[in-house]
């Protein structure tokens, strides 16, 4: 396992920290969106995309880079400042996201957006998804590894459990699913809207290995994906635990800031929380 | 039924396509051995995978194997596939584009045995609707073989509805079959008896009996649903005047329904549909009785066919 040096984990947190604010940007912008699971995410995606993922920006098609999928597609925002951050296309594109001429759609469509994967919106597609990816790798004695980020308020889906079995009962180890626990979803606590928990067990009793992190500590969140490439004989879930709304003080933990966009009063605040700009 | 089954035929042709692509795979629902993908599965085990009674998986694991460069054939009940898992069909199959091929078994009233859950008879409606989707009723078992390596040489979202029974034989192999260009199978003057799946064939014994009664009816199969052959049913509309649809669905969205809109928009004619007329369908002995219960019959399909003749001469006289 590779150790992380101080500067790399620097490197990771600022990447983090760009992406909340371009993520809030991107919404406050577009005037839609979904702030508090993109922010929760951060963490996450800047240690997918700025170190684990082997993916390549100059040929989003090259056939041995590793797949993601973002089970949780309302947090596109997160997505598409990941990927414009890594190359993959110039964040101005979304200057007029939203505009029905912006290719970049609202949720994630694979034709339109380089470096997206699959196209996805509708909660508990992923791990099924990728499961079949998976398959696809071991039929083709691939190397490349297949990744999805879903909600924890997603499993609720009798879908996720479904492709949960399937990924087990084939051994996929391949396949690494991240769960943003985050703990709130659109109507409320996801332990007040529908309890999750035993959410650990359950994955376990699913036949998965499942590893508990601090969704938001970069370091842990590349050791846990390091630690699922060295398990061979099932997947991997990493239940990552996290903040809705991560960042920015009025945002956290409040189902409100699930799906509500900022205004310009509230954008100058969370970016002045974030360190983008000097308050005054 | 001494014919050979639709799914029988379906099973035997993806396993002997599977040699020739080693890209074919299957999926089922721990349904192998009702649809007959078990042969694939027997020949190459490799290649299959069984998910259990889980339907939105198996569409969600043959995306994923459609994604890695595979092309897969998910089998299932297309009453479960086209309800329960329709979501995934639409969202992660049609709007997603990826290349599944969607062998829904069991369409119709051919499980007769098991009643309306079972029965198919909106799956055409359904489907026919999604943006993206190619949508197959193949005729009879022979037919149901010829568009296995069809289906996989097509790149998109395809849905070929395959029945549990056999059906009257109507493809001759040899008559060119493409994706949406429909099959003169009977010429004739007096109006169009278009159809698909199992009714092509009684619709061809429909046509037999009113020549006996002196009316000369054609005789289209429209195998393709989407894309639907709109040339070839205004053609027929044109040339014959009055069209009657026969197909082992409801008369609600599917096979009626995209004819009736192709009429409307390019050669208006009386027109009769023969289908379930919305209502669910009981159990029964076999499939030929139960369809002939359910308003199915070869009279149901004469009986329209004088009813839209009344219609288009009457028509002439005003």
């Amino acid at each position: 396992m590779k150790i992380l040096t101080p500067e790399e984990i620097s490197r990771l947190e600022e990447i983090a920290r760009q992406l909340r604010a371009d993520s809030l940007r991107l919404i406050h912008r577009r005037g839609a969106g979904h702030p508090g699971g993109a922010l929760s995410a951060a963490e996450i995606m800047a240690a997918l995309y700025f170190q684990v993922l082997r993916v390549d920006p100059q040929r989003p098609d090259w056939p041995e880079r590793d797949r993601f999928i973002l089970s949780k597609g309302h947090a596109s925002a997160v997505l598409y400042a990941a990927l414009a951050r890594r190359g993959f296309f110039n964040l101005a594109e979304l200057d007029n996201w939203g505009e029905v001429d912006c290719p970049h759609q609202g949720h994630p469509d694979r034709f339109k957006t380089p470096g997206v994967e699959m196209t996805s919106g509708i909660l508990g597609h992923g791990v099924a998804v990728g499961a079949g990816l998976a398959l696809a790798a071991r039929l083709d004695h691939a190397a490349w590894r297949t990744y999805v980020l879903l909600g924890d308020g997603e499993c609720q889906a009798g879908l996720v459990w479904e492709g949960a079995a399937a990924a087990a009962k084939y051994r996929l180890s391949t396949l690494t699913a991240l769960v943003d626990y985050n703990d709130v979803q659109l109507d409320g606590p996801v332990h007040e809207v529908m309890p999750v928990e035993p959410l650990a067990a359950k994955w376990r009793a699913w036949g998965w290995h499942v590893l508990e992190i601090n969704g938001h500590n970069v370091r842990q969140v590349v050791e846990g994906l390091q630690t699922a490439a060295e398990i061979h004989d099932r997947p991997t879930v990493l239940i990552c635990h996290t903040t809705k709304g991560k960042g920015v003080s009025y945002m956290e933990n409040q189902s409100y800031w699930h799906g509500n966009v900022p205004n310009a009063d509230q954008l100058r605040q969370a970016l002045v929380e974030l360190g983008e700009v000097q308050n005054g | 039924m001494a014919e050979l089954s639709m799914r029988e035929a379906y099973g035997r042709a993806l396993a002997e396509y599977g040699a020739q692509n080693e890209r074919v795979v299957a999926v089922d629902v721990d349904t192998a051995a009702s649809t007959l993908s078990i042969f694939f599965a027997q020949k190459y085990p490799d290649r299959f995978f069984n998910v259990g009674i889980a339907e939105p998986c198996m569409v969600d694991i043959g995306v994923g194997l459609a994604l890695g460069g595979y092309i897969p054939f998910i089998n299932g009940f297309a009453s479960l596939l086209s309800l329960r898992a329709l979501e995934q069909i639409r969202t992660a199959v049609c709007y997603a584009r990826t290349n599944v091929k969607i062998a829904a078994s069991y369409a119709g009233l051919s499980d007769f045995k098991d009643g309306a859950t079972h029965y198919s008879i909106t799956d055409l409606a359904n489907l026919r609707a999604l943006p993206e989707m190619t949508v197959i009723v193949p005729a009879d078992a022979a037919q149901s073989a010829a568009w296995v390596p069809l289906a996989a040489a097509f790149e998109g979202p395809l849905y070929l509805r395959l029945n549990r029974a056999g059906a009257l034989p109507a493809y001759q192999p040899g008559m060119p079959l493409q994706i949406g260009k429909g099959l003169t199978h009977r010429p004739g003057r007096d109006l169009t008896l278009a159809a698909c799946g199992a009714m092509v064939g009684r619709s061809l014994l429909a046509a037999e009996q009113l020549a006996s009664q002196g009316i000369d009816a054609r005789v289209i199969e429209l195998h393709t649903l989407k894309p639907l052959d709109r040339e070839l049913i205004a053609q027929a509309a044109e040339e014959t005047g009055a069209l009657v649809t026969a197909e082992e669905h409801s008369i609600i969205g599917g096979l009626g329904s995209a004819v009736a809109e192709a009429l409307a928009e390019t050669c208006p004619v009386p027109l009769e549909r023969v289908g379930i007329r919305d209502h669910f369908c009981p159990t029964g002995r076999d499939p030929d009785r139960l369809m002939d219960a359910c308003g199915l019959a070869v009279a149901d399909i004469t009986a329209a066919a004088q009813r839209v003749l009344r219609r288009k001469q009457s028509g002439m006289k005003q």
